[in-house]
This record gives structure tokens, C-alpha cells and sequence, in this order.
């Protein structure tokens, strides 16, 4: 059993403030993933819970245990970094085995260990190369054993596939999935890349500048954006932004085209749809043409909307042209609204 | 917490050793220079410049920086040069170029005695091409200039390394799309030298001279080797009047002048080859 | 058109032709500037004391011993000999053991007071420092570090340790922090981690910057011609004996103190760029 709790959590550098007082608790046998921009605060709290960052206010509990005074290794966790970590002196076989030796371990588990997670991770033939004479996709496959061999409960995860080539990521993707959903270990998982957190997380915990913004399955991430930034964070392209007025019977006027709304007490909020979300319809919204990218299955148009941005991916069928006015229809059940101010979410969740 | 103290308990060892050997003596060299008996005194500062040595020797250890600093920036510059444009070879060619580096100026001041001594290598030469019949005297007490060109030889012989490896350090760190963005907007290799090099080499000629410059006016034994006494200068003064003569004083004061002038120039270098900081590489 | 293009780049490769000869020409030049010196120096030090005092001399040496061995069995010189390996020893170890602390914390951790210690230690280099000798000369009288092998070797790591926190400053950054990090997050506790995984990746490195710190004190002069009376090293015994010994006493001894230096240059050779090109920031 390992949930993390992690409670009012800060950490300040100097006058910066990396994070504001996070509240965050992840289940047992969860894979949560931290995804934001560079510079969110995402890796200083995987850090944190690690034990490599000391948090300026907080506690941190792993397994019904406090932590945050503990140094990692007393922690229960194992860690795969970035850039893999793999020690240059040691064999793969010793540096799958560094932690376990750590633990006065008899050989014959050790040799068990070592053994069962190099096959599982499809190194069992690079047992005796050095770090040297590995690909990049190799050390990573290190990395991952040497965290799995100390059978954490818990297992922290720093953007472990940005330093792969495109493919390769892929499908390490799809083999860090299974290994750990059959581990049954917690896992945390950094990561920059909305795609990877998409497709791995059980919950994404968004982040911007310090704070979580929305932690949530990822498709209610998708769908259901809690704030602005979220929306617009999330998606390739992401969601478009119009500014919506109020009109009567609680209706809001957008681009001259009538919608109905959330209930609230302004002149003025931002209507949200995503680009896929948009079909060619004669009560659209009235969008010029600027720049026309055929993408295969779908094209995508990057258009104008009373001089604001607006994209739609729409059929490849449909023949624009630059420069024309096409009307483009949002789905109803898929607008969204947001507070102009605070920036977060009007739609009452279903 | 043991992440605070940690950083100062590994510092402590070394700063206390420089405070104890480093910082008091100074303080106390300081103290030596103008004091007699435990009151304030000019009078051996006086002393000195009263010797008729002294001036010779201050002038003499400037001159000799002089030109020997330039000489080696210009000789390291175009090793340095060379070197970057080797292929193969290139490792080879710069451990024999920084052998001297390993030498000290004494071994180098007698490698060049046995070049310049009266049975040397220099005389048996000239009087094997007939040049000169008898063995002739470079480094007597009245030849002067030839033990000045002596020393200025050794010197270029000896420290050029030290000055060699200060500018491949840095010319490794400039990267070579500089070099083919110049090239390609039509610089030929003199231009792209005084172009690009140059200034983006400026930090490292500053650490080059400023190290150089200071060891040149701590120059002693290639002296003492070529010139005995013959080639008065600071150090070799300091170094008289501490033994031979006895007055600690006085070798204080001498100790004070090398530092005020090392000090000055330090300050001068930082200064004109100042870079700012957002314009390093 | 072809033929035209022919012409041009032959032309080309005649123009390249000369520069590439002046190119080779100018790195042979240079080489031989380096080595001949220390070729003659070998030359004397092979050869008879008779054939050292002849004229002219010859460019061969006469593969005679006698000048070494009459060197090694002067009064003193077996001993100065042993001084100077036993000097160089405790700075190595004093070097390193005060330093590489104080670098590994300048590497890893931001801490108050950081820029001030790296000010202190680059300060260091900007003073004449065998001059500390002079002060020290009288501590070290109070305290019975006069004359000592020990009294000597502090002053020599002054002159050594700049050199050792900047040298393991670089070697640590060049390994990266993850590493440590991957080791205490698999069970190691900061000082397991270190001598598990950050030592035996930069021992090499260490070994090189010990091997300067002993070349450093092997070479320096003045502070051990101040320093020492009875207990003289090899280069202050040569100093002191300079006006009074014959020449093939000197060139032997020369020898002997080039041979050490030339060996340690060329073990470390592979450290001595990039330890410069850290050390110019």
C-alpha cells in the first residue's frame, strides 16, 4: 500500500516562488502524471517527493508515513531521471544491482532480481556492456530495471522518454505502460509532453506556474478544461477562444451568431470550442481563410473570427481556399465557457 | 540542515589554511615593510630606493616583462593558431609544445647557460662556421644586452606554454559555426582572425596576461642562472637583502614593490580586456 | 568549361601548395625551438665532465655517465634529492586534501559566501606568492617549522591549492549531479554515494591535479632557497650552488630536474586543456 498525500506543499527559491501550496494525493497503484510547460514546478515536486528538494512549507506522506524530513533513501521510492543516470563504471548487470547491494541483499536474490527485470525489459543479453556501448533506447531500458529491481511502492518518473528519438518513444511508451500497470507500483511521471500524459496517465494533475490547475482523467482534462489555460494548453491544435456578450434570456452573442450560456453576473465571457469540434454549417460562426494545411486525413485551417485566431480541423474533402469566408458550426454539447477574469471554467460539470 | 553547513564544513579546511598562510603573511610582510620596533617607518622603504641597485633592478624587471609578455602572446597566438587547424598529429605536436610547462626556471636557466656559456653550444657553432676564433663572452659582467637577450630567449622558451594551453582552452570553447558563418559571408582567414578569434578569445588573453605578467615580475632563477648577479632585478633583490645583507626589512619593502606593481598591472589588463558578461560565449 | 574548371583548381592547389609547405615548415620550426634546447641540456648531461668543458663542443653526447655520477655523489645532493620528493609529496597530499573538498562543495551547492571563497582562491593567483616565504620564514622560526620539510610544503600549497580547487571544481561538474541523485534514491546516503559512484569516476582526474601540485613544488625556487638551510631541496641546493659549482655539475643537476617534469607533463597531458578552460571563467 502506498498512496501519496501531499499537503500544502511550497518551495521557494529566493524571491521565486517554484510552487504555491500544493495539495495533491495520488492512490495506491495509481500512474498519475505531472504535465505542464517548462518552468511549471512539475519536476521540483517530483523532487520533492523524491527528497532531492527539501519543500519550504508542507509535509509530504508516502504509505501512511510522514517523509518530508527523510533523505531518499528511507523514502521507499525508486527514481528514473531524465537524462537515465546509468553509473559509466558499472556494468548494466551492477547497475541494476547498485540499489540492491545497497540493501545487503544475498547474492542469489540478487542474481534473481537482476535477471527477472533485465528480461522483462528486454536487456537480459547487455548485462555486461558499460553505459558506453549503449544506445540511448538501452539506457533508458537500464534505468527503468534498475528502478523495477528494488520492487519500490513507489516509482518517480522525470520526462524519462524526451531524450529518445520520436519512434523509439512510441514504443517505449506502449512497454513502460504494461511493466507498470503489471508492477502494481504508484507511480509519478513528469512529463511535457500532452501526448505521453494522454495516453499513460490513469490522472493528469496540470500545472502553471506553481500551481495545479486541474487533476483529472484524461479525457475529462480534455473535455472538460478547468481553467483556460488548461484548454488551451492541452490539444494539437488546442482549443479556440472567442469573447461571447451578453444578449437576453440568458443567451450570449458571439461573432454575431446567438448561443445559449452559463448563468453569470458579467458583460462579457469567453466562449471555448476545439478545432475538431467545428463542421462547415450555413448558422456558423463567419471565418476568413488565412492559411490552409492539408494534414493527410483532415486539413487544418487557421482562420480569423472578428480579427481573433480561430483554427478548425475539418474533413479533407472540404476545398477552402485562402482568403475565402467559410461558416463553421460548433457541436452544442462541446462549448465551453470561461470566466474572463479569473480564467477558470463556467460550465456547471455534468 | 545538514544541507546548510555541509557546503561551509568543506570549505573550512581550505579557508582557514589560506587565512593562516595566506592572508596573515601577507598582513605581516605588510606590517615588516614599515615598521622598526614595532612603530611606523618609511626608513627602509628609503633604504631601498636609496641603494644604487634598486632602480636598475626595478627598470630591469620591467623591461624584461615587457618584452617577454608581448613576444609570448604573439608566439602562443600563432602556435595556438596552428594547432587548430592540425589534423592528425595535433596531439603529438601540442605535448611537445607544452614540454616546458613541466620545466622550471631554473632547469631552464641552465638549459640556456649551456647555450650561451663560454664553451657553449652558441660559440662552438660560430667557431665551427669560422665566425670566431676564440670562445667569446656572452654573459659576462659587462655584456648586459646579450644576457638580457638570454633571459628574454629562456623566458620565451620556457613560460610560452603555460600561455599556449590558456588560448586552446578557449579557442576549443569557440564554436566552429562562427568560423563558417564568417567564411560564408566572404572573410578570408586574417579577417576571420581579427574578427572573430580575437575578441571571442578576449577572456582567456586577459587570464593569459594577468598570469604571466605577474610570474614575469616574479622572475629570479633563469636570472640568477644566466646573469648571476650581473642582471639585477626585484626578486633577486628581495632575495640579497633577506640572506646577504640581513635586513628583512628591507626584503619587505621589495616584497611590497613586486606586489604594488603586480597589482597595478592586474588592474590595467582587467580593465582594458574587460568583457561584459552577456557578450561571452 | 571543363578545362576551365581544371585550370582554376589547379591553380587553386598551387596557390595551396606553398601555404601548406610554410604551413608544416612553421610546426617543424617550432618544434625544434622547443626540443633543441633540452636536446643540448642532454647532450652535457651525457657526457664526460671533460667533454662538457671542451671547446668546441660536440652535438653528439659521448654517452658517458660521468657527469651524473659525479653529480649524485656531491656532497648533499642524494639528500636535496630526497627533500624535494618528500616537499612535493606533502603538497601533493596537502593540495588535494584541502582542495577537492573545497571544490566538490564550489560544485554542488549555492550557498552564501560562495563568490567571496572563489574570490579569495583567484586572488591567490594575482600576488606574488613565494614572497610569502619571506613572513613565514620568521613564523615558522617561533614555532619550529624552520629549515622543515613540512615549513616548506605549506608554502608550496599555497601556490598549489588555487590550482587544486579549480582543477576539482571542473572534474566534479563534469559529473553529473544525477548521478549521485540515481544513487541516493537506490539506498546510499550522501557519503556512500559519493565514494560508490562520484570517486572512482574522477580519480583519474584527481591523480592528474596531484601529479601538478607535485610538479609545482618540485620546480619552486625561491621559497625553498628562502626556507631551507641544512634541509635543502634539489632546486635550492642548485641555487645556492650556482657561482661556486663546475658546469657539468650544474647541467647534471639541470637534467635531473627536467627528467621528473617531463614524465608528469606528459601523464597529465590529457587534463592540462580542459582544466585551463574551466579555470578562465
Amino acid at each position: 500500500m502506498a498512496e501519496i498525500s501531499i499537503r500544502n506543499v511550497a518551495k521557494r527559491f529566493g524571491d521565486f516562488t517554484a510552487l504555491h501550496s500544493i495539495d495533491l494525493t495520488v492512490e495506491d497503484q495509481e500512474f498519475m502524471v505531472l504535465l505542464g510547460a517548462s518552468g511549471c514546478g512539475k519536476t521540483t515536486l517530483l523532487r520533492i517527493i523524491a527528497g532531492l528538494e527539501t519543500p519550504s512549507q508542507g509535509e509530504v506522506w508516502i504509505g501512511g508515513r510522514r517523509v518530508d524530513h527523510l533523505p531518499p533513501r528511507q523514502r521507499g521510492i525508486a527514481m528514473v531521471f531524465q537524462n537515465y543516470a546509468i553509473f559509466p563504471h558499472l556494468t548494466v548487470f551492477e547497475n541494476i544491482a547498485f540499489g540492491l547491494r545497497m540493501q545487503k541483499l544475498p547474492q542469489a536474490e540478487i542474481d534473481r532480481r537482476v535477471t527477472r527485470t533485465a528480461e522483462l525489459m528486454h536487456i537480459g543479453q547487455l548485462l555486461k556492456r558499460y553505459s558506453g556501448q549503449l544506445s540511448g533506447g538501452q539506457r533508458q531500458r537500464v534505468a527503468v530495471a534498475r528502478a523495477l529491481a528494488m520492487e519500490p511502492d513507489v516509482i518517480l518518473m522525470d520526462e524519462p522518454l524526451s531524450n529518445l528519438d520520436a519512434l523509439l518513444r512510441l514504443e517505449m511508451r506502449a512497454e513502460l505502460k504494461g511493466v507498470l500497470a503489471e508492477s502494481k507500483t504508484t507511480t509519478i511521471y513528469v512529463t511535457h509532453d500532452q501526448v505521453e500524459a494522454m495516453s499513460l496517465a490513469d490522472r493528469i494533475a496540470v500545472m502553471n506556474q506553481g500551481r495545479i490547475v486541474q487533476a483529472a482523467e484524461p479525457i475529462e482534462v480534455y473535455r472538460n478544461p478547468a481553467a483556460r489555460f488548461v484548454g488551451s494548453f492541452i490539444g494539437n491544435p488546442p482549443m479556440n477562444f472567442l469573447p461571447a456578450r451578453k444578449a437576453d434570456n440568458g443567451s450570449w452573442q458571439v461573432a454575431g451568431v446567438r448561443f445559449d450560456g452559463p448563468q453569470a453576473e458579467r458583460e462579457e465571457i469567453a466562449f471555448a470550442i476545439r478545432p475538431e469540434d467545428l463542421h462547415p454549417a450555413e448558422d456558423g460562426l463567419p471565418a476568413k481563410v488565412r492559411v490552409v494545411e492539408p494534414l493527410g486525413p483532415h486539413v487544418l485551417a487557421t482562420c480569423e473570427v472578428e480579427g481573433h485566431l480561430f483554427r478548425a480541423v475539418l474533413d479533407s474533402d472540404i476545398r477552402l481556399r485562402r482568403g475565402d469566408t467559410v461558416k463553421l458550426a460548433p457541436m452544442p454539447q462541446r462549448i465551453r465557457w470561461f470566466d474572463p477574469e479569473s480564467e477558470e471554467s463556467l460550465q456547471p460539470h455534468r | 540542515m545538514e544541507q546548510r553547513s555541509l557546503p561551509y564544513l568543506l570549505l573550512l579546511p581550505a579557508t582557514l589554511f589560506l587565512c593562516v598562510f595566506f592572508i596573515y603573511p601577507f598582513l605581516l610582510v605588510a606590517w615588516q615593510a614599515v615598521s622598526q620596533d614595532g612603530s611606523f617607518t618609511l626608513e627602509h622603504f628609503r633604504t631601498m630606493a636609496d641603494h644604487w641597485k634598486f632602480s636598475t633592478a626595478f627598470w630591469n624587471t620591467i623591461l624584461l616583462a615587457m618584452a617577454v609578455v608581448p613576444l609570448q602572446l604573439a608566439l602562443a597566438l600563432l602556435m595556438a593558431t596552428l594547432v587548430t587547424r592540425m589534423g592528425a598529429g595535433r596531439d603529438v605536436i601540442l605535448y611537445i609544445w607544452t614540454i616546458p610547462l613541466g620545466i622550471s626556471d631554473l632547469a631552464a636557466g641552465i638549459i640556456w647557460l649551456a647555450i650561451f656559456e663560454q664553451t657553449g653550444f652558441l660559440n662552438s657553432i660560430l667557431s665551427s662556421l669560422g665566425l670566431i676564433d676564440q670562445p667569446t663572452t656572452w654573459l659576462g659582467y659587462q655584456d648586459k644586452a646579450t644576457i638580457f637577450i638570454a633571459v628574454v630567449l629562456a623566458e620565451l622558451w620556457r613560460a610560452t606554454a603555460i600561455v599556449l594551453v590558456i588560448l586552446v582552452a578557449g579557442m576549443g570553447l569557440i564554436p566552429k559555426e562562427y568560423y563558417e558563418a564568417a567564411e560564408v559571408f566572404g572573410a578570408g582567414p586574417w579577417k576571420r582572425f581579427v574578427r572573430i578569434t580575437l575578441p571571442l578569445l578576449r577572456p582567456s588573453i586577459q587570464t593569459a596576461l594577468i598570469l604571466r605578467t605577474i610570474l614575469a615580475f616574479e622572475v629570479f632563477a633563469v636570472v640568477a642562472a644566466l646573469g648571476g648577479t650581473n642582471l639585477p632585478v626585484l626578486m633577486g633583490e628581495t632575495y640579497v637583502w633577506q640572506f646577504d645583507l640581513q635586513d628583512r626589512h628591507v626584503a619587505a619593502a621589495y616584497a611590497l614593490v613586486i606586489l604594488a606593481i603586480s597589482i597595478a598591472f592586474t588592474l590595467v589588463f582587467l580593465r582594458t580586456l574587460r568583457v561584459p558578461k552577456e557578450a561571452r560565449i | 568549361m571543363t578545362t576551365a574548371t581544371a585550370t582554376a583548381a589547379a591553380t587553386a592547389a598551387d596557390i595551396r601548395r606553398p601555404a601548406r609547405l610554410l604551413f608544416a615548415a612553421t610546426i617543424v620550426l617550432l618544434c625544434a625551438w622547443v626540443l633543441a634546447p633540452i636536446y643540448l641540456l642532454t647532450v652535457n648531461a651525457l657526457s664526460s665532465p671533460d667533454q662538457v668543458n671542451a671547446f668546441p663542443k660536440s652535438f653528439v653526447p659521448g654517452f658517458e655517465m660521468g657527469s651524473i655520477t659525479f653529480f649524485l655523489q656531491f656532497g648533499g645532493v642524494l639528500r636535496a634529492l630526497f627533500n624535494s620528493i618528500l616537499v612535493a609529496g606533502i603538497t601533493m597530499v596537502l593540495a588535494i586534501g584541502l582542495g577537492a573538498p573545497a571544490g566538490y562543495a564550489l560544485s554542488r551547492f549555492e550557498f552564501r559566501g560562495k563568490g567571496t571563497f572563489r574570490i579569495m582562491v583567484l586572488m591567490t593567483r594575482a600576488f606574488p606568492l613565494p614572497l610569502l616565504a619571506l613572513p613565514l620564514a620568521v613564523m615558522f622560526i617561533r614555532t619550529g617549522l624552520d629549515d622543515t620539510a613540512i615549513g616548506l610544503a605549506i608554502v608550496h600549497t599555497t601556490l598549489a591549492l588555487p590550482f587544486a580547487v579549480l582543477i576539482t571544481f571542473s572534474l566534479f561538474s563534469g559529473i553529473p549531479v544525477e548521478l549521485e541523485e540515481a544513487a541516493w534514491t537506490l539506498g546510499c546516503t550522501r557519503l556512500q554515494a559519493f565514494y560508490k559512484v562520484v570517486l572512482p569516476l574522477v580519480l583519474p582526474g584527481i591523480a592528474a591535479s596531484a601529479v601538478f601540485a607535485f610538479v609545482i613544488s618540485w620546480n619552486e625556487v625561491f621559497a625553498a632557497a628562502v626556507l631551507t638551510i641544512e634541509n635543502r631541496t634539489l632546486t635550492a641546493f642548485l641555487l645556492q650552488n650556482l657561482d661556486v659549482s663546475p658546469l657539468h655539475l650544474k647541467f647534471a643537476g639541470g637534467a635531473v630536474l627536467v627528467v621528473p617534469a617531463l614524465i608528469f607533463i606528459f601523464a597529465v597531458r590529457k587534463y592540462l586543456f580542459a582544466m585551463w578552460g574551466i579555470a578562465n571563467r
